[in-house]
């Protein structure tokens, strides 16, 4: 069985969690490949909950997959699809089933998504979420009323360290940490500086706050643009993409990789922050080339 | 202001095709600020109704009249003797005059000829934002003047989504505002940023009862 995530989070180890991004439709084969591939060199397996607000198999699902297999699974959730009571509802399924760690998250908007015409919930938002995850934990649900049978989530949250304007984004990030998270994984970063003001500045409010970095590979010039245009939240520099532009034809994976390692280690040589998160969707099956360049396993 | 836009003419022509006389009622107040429902409108899509029609050898006979505010009884009432002589009636005022009118004329079918949109103002000549979500819990003193509920693509409460695209701008759209930047730089200047760090909690929908009614108190 792993470490419970909140055990290895307590440690002074550098923490590694990985991304499993589940598919559209019911076969998990994939996902289950990811997990047995993963399982044993992370500390845990982050599962995006329709990502992108791309309708998917759930992230619930998957989480139990990971269980099931002896994994660490974090569970993400949002805000976007579930109101009050769903999202309370799948938070006492989750943990009845050993699921005890979440991430709580705004959500994309379903304006990004593949289901546009779709009714967007966000009857809560991420701040109330980790409040909501906290009343669950001392027993009531946020109505007031007694659980028979309470929670222990493990919480965290998400920040933004190359926001631009970055203020609004870190008074946000400081009522998240006020409200009480254990982590936060950061959306994907790629300057070092930033991430090393932004650990700062959540040290300031609360010294326990693990944060673990995102590290998102791009693996071509092309992609990175797109990512830019269309991925919210993530900012990627030219520099990187002049190095993309420059790797040889059919190299662009091994160069993303290489970019993403150097990054890791960097961190973790600097000890700019605790740990870092790796999200390589769509190919979960090369995380451990990575994990290995950046001399992580 | 009630905002609304002209629903596309094929759809227009769609709905009073079975018929040859109708009455088109515009609306005096904000449906005429905002180009959508008042006078002129109303004489426009008449007269292009009744041009397709003829054209099509199926001619059309509109009656035109537009009151002060069709949300009223009263002021619907006036129309009376216009509706009486028509098979059915073309609404180019928002959704709650559509339903006066109907309510009035219970043996007339009622057609909405706009798509009500949302509350809002003009930014500029002929463009219009929305600026209100009509939500029954008004908390614009804590965010400068500026509503998250609806400005907010995502109506947050606690601030601006991790998807702000540089420069501020909303995940959904580049040329849109983040509501929560806008915000943040408004109580900056006021030096009220302390605002920014209050929490808020989750939001009450039993605010407004819906359907919504509500009683005056007199003072």
């Amino acid at each position: 069985m792993a470490t419970p995530f909140r055990e290895s989070l307590k440690t002074k180890r550098f923490v590694v969690t990985a991304e499993v991004g589940p598919v559209k439709g019911s076969s998990v084969s994939k996902a289950i490949e990811h997990i047995e591939l993963l399982k044993n060199k992370v500390d845990g397996l982050n599962v995006t909950d329709n990502q992108s607000s791309v309708m998917r198999y759930p992230s619930l699902g998957v989480c139990l997959l990971i269980k099931e297999r002896g994994g660490e699974p974090v569970f993400q959730m949002t805000c976007r699809d579930r109101n009050r009571l769903a999202l309370q509802a799948d938070l006492l399924f989750a943990y009845s089933r050993g699921v005890n760690n979440v991430l709580c998250l705004t959500g994309d908007s379903i304006d990004v998504g593949d289901h546009k015409e779709a009714k967007q919930v966000f009857d809560l938002d991420s701040v109330q979420l980790i409040h909501l995850v906290h009343s669950l934990n001392s027993g009531k649900d946020m109505a007031g009323n007694d659980l028979d049978g309470a929670v222990d989530f493990c919480i965290g949250t998400t920040g933004t360290p190359s926001a631009d304007p970055l203020e609004p984004q870190l008074l946000k990030l400081e009522k998240k940490v006020k409200a009480g998270v254990s982590f936060i994984q950061t959306q994907a970063v790629y300057e070092v500086d930033e991430l090393k003001r932004f650990t700062e500045f959540v040290r300031n409010i609360d010294v326990n706050v693990k944060i673990l970095a995102g590290i998102v590979p791009v693996v071509g010039a092309k992609m990175a643009a797109y990512m830019n245009e269309n991925v919210p939240g993530v900012f990627i520099p030219q520099r990187i993409i002049d190095e993309l532009a420059q790797a040889p034809k059919g190299t662009g994976v091994a160069k993303g990789i290489e970019i993403a390692a150097r990054m890791i280690k960097q961190i973790k040589e600097q000890r700019v922050c605790d740990g870092v998160h790796i999200m390589f969707i769509g190919r979960e099956e090369r995380v451990p080339e990575i994990l290995e360049a950046a001399g992580l396993v | 202001m009630i905002i609304a836009e002209r629903k596309p003419i094929e759809e227009i022509r769609r709905a009073i095709a079975p018929y040859r006389k109708i009455l088109v009622a515009g609306c005096g107040t904000c449906v005429t600020v905002c180009w959508a429902g008042g006078e002129k409108e109303v004489a426009i899509l008449g007269s292009q109704l009744r041009l397709a029609r003829g054209a099509e050898g199926n001619g059309l006979v509109t009656l035109e009249a537009t009151v002060d505010r069709q949300c009223e009884k009263e002021m619907v009432e006036e129309l009376r003797d216009k509706v009486n002589d028509v098979e059915a009636v073309l609404s180019l005022a928002c959704g709650s005059g559509v339903q006066t009118m109907a309510e009035l004329f219970e043996d007339k079918p009622v057609f909405p000829a706009v798509n009500t949109t949302f509350i809002g103002m003009p930014e500029k000549e002929g463009l219009w934002v929305e600026m209100c979500g009509a939500c029954g819990d008004c908390f614009l003193d804590r965010t400068g003047g500026i509503c998250p509920v609806v400005r907010c693509a995502k109506g947050l409460l606690n601030g601006p989504c991790g998807g702000t695209r540089r420069g501020g701008k909303c995940e959904i759209d580049a040329e849109k505002d983040c509501a929560w930047v806008l915000i943040y730089r408004r109580l900056e200047k006021q030096g009220r940023l302390d605002l920014m760090r209050e929490y808020r909690s989750p939001k009450n929908y039993r605010a407004v009862k819906r359907p919504g009614r509500v009683q005056a108190v007199k003072a």
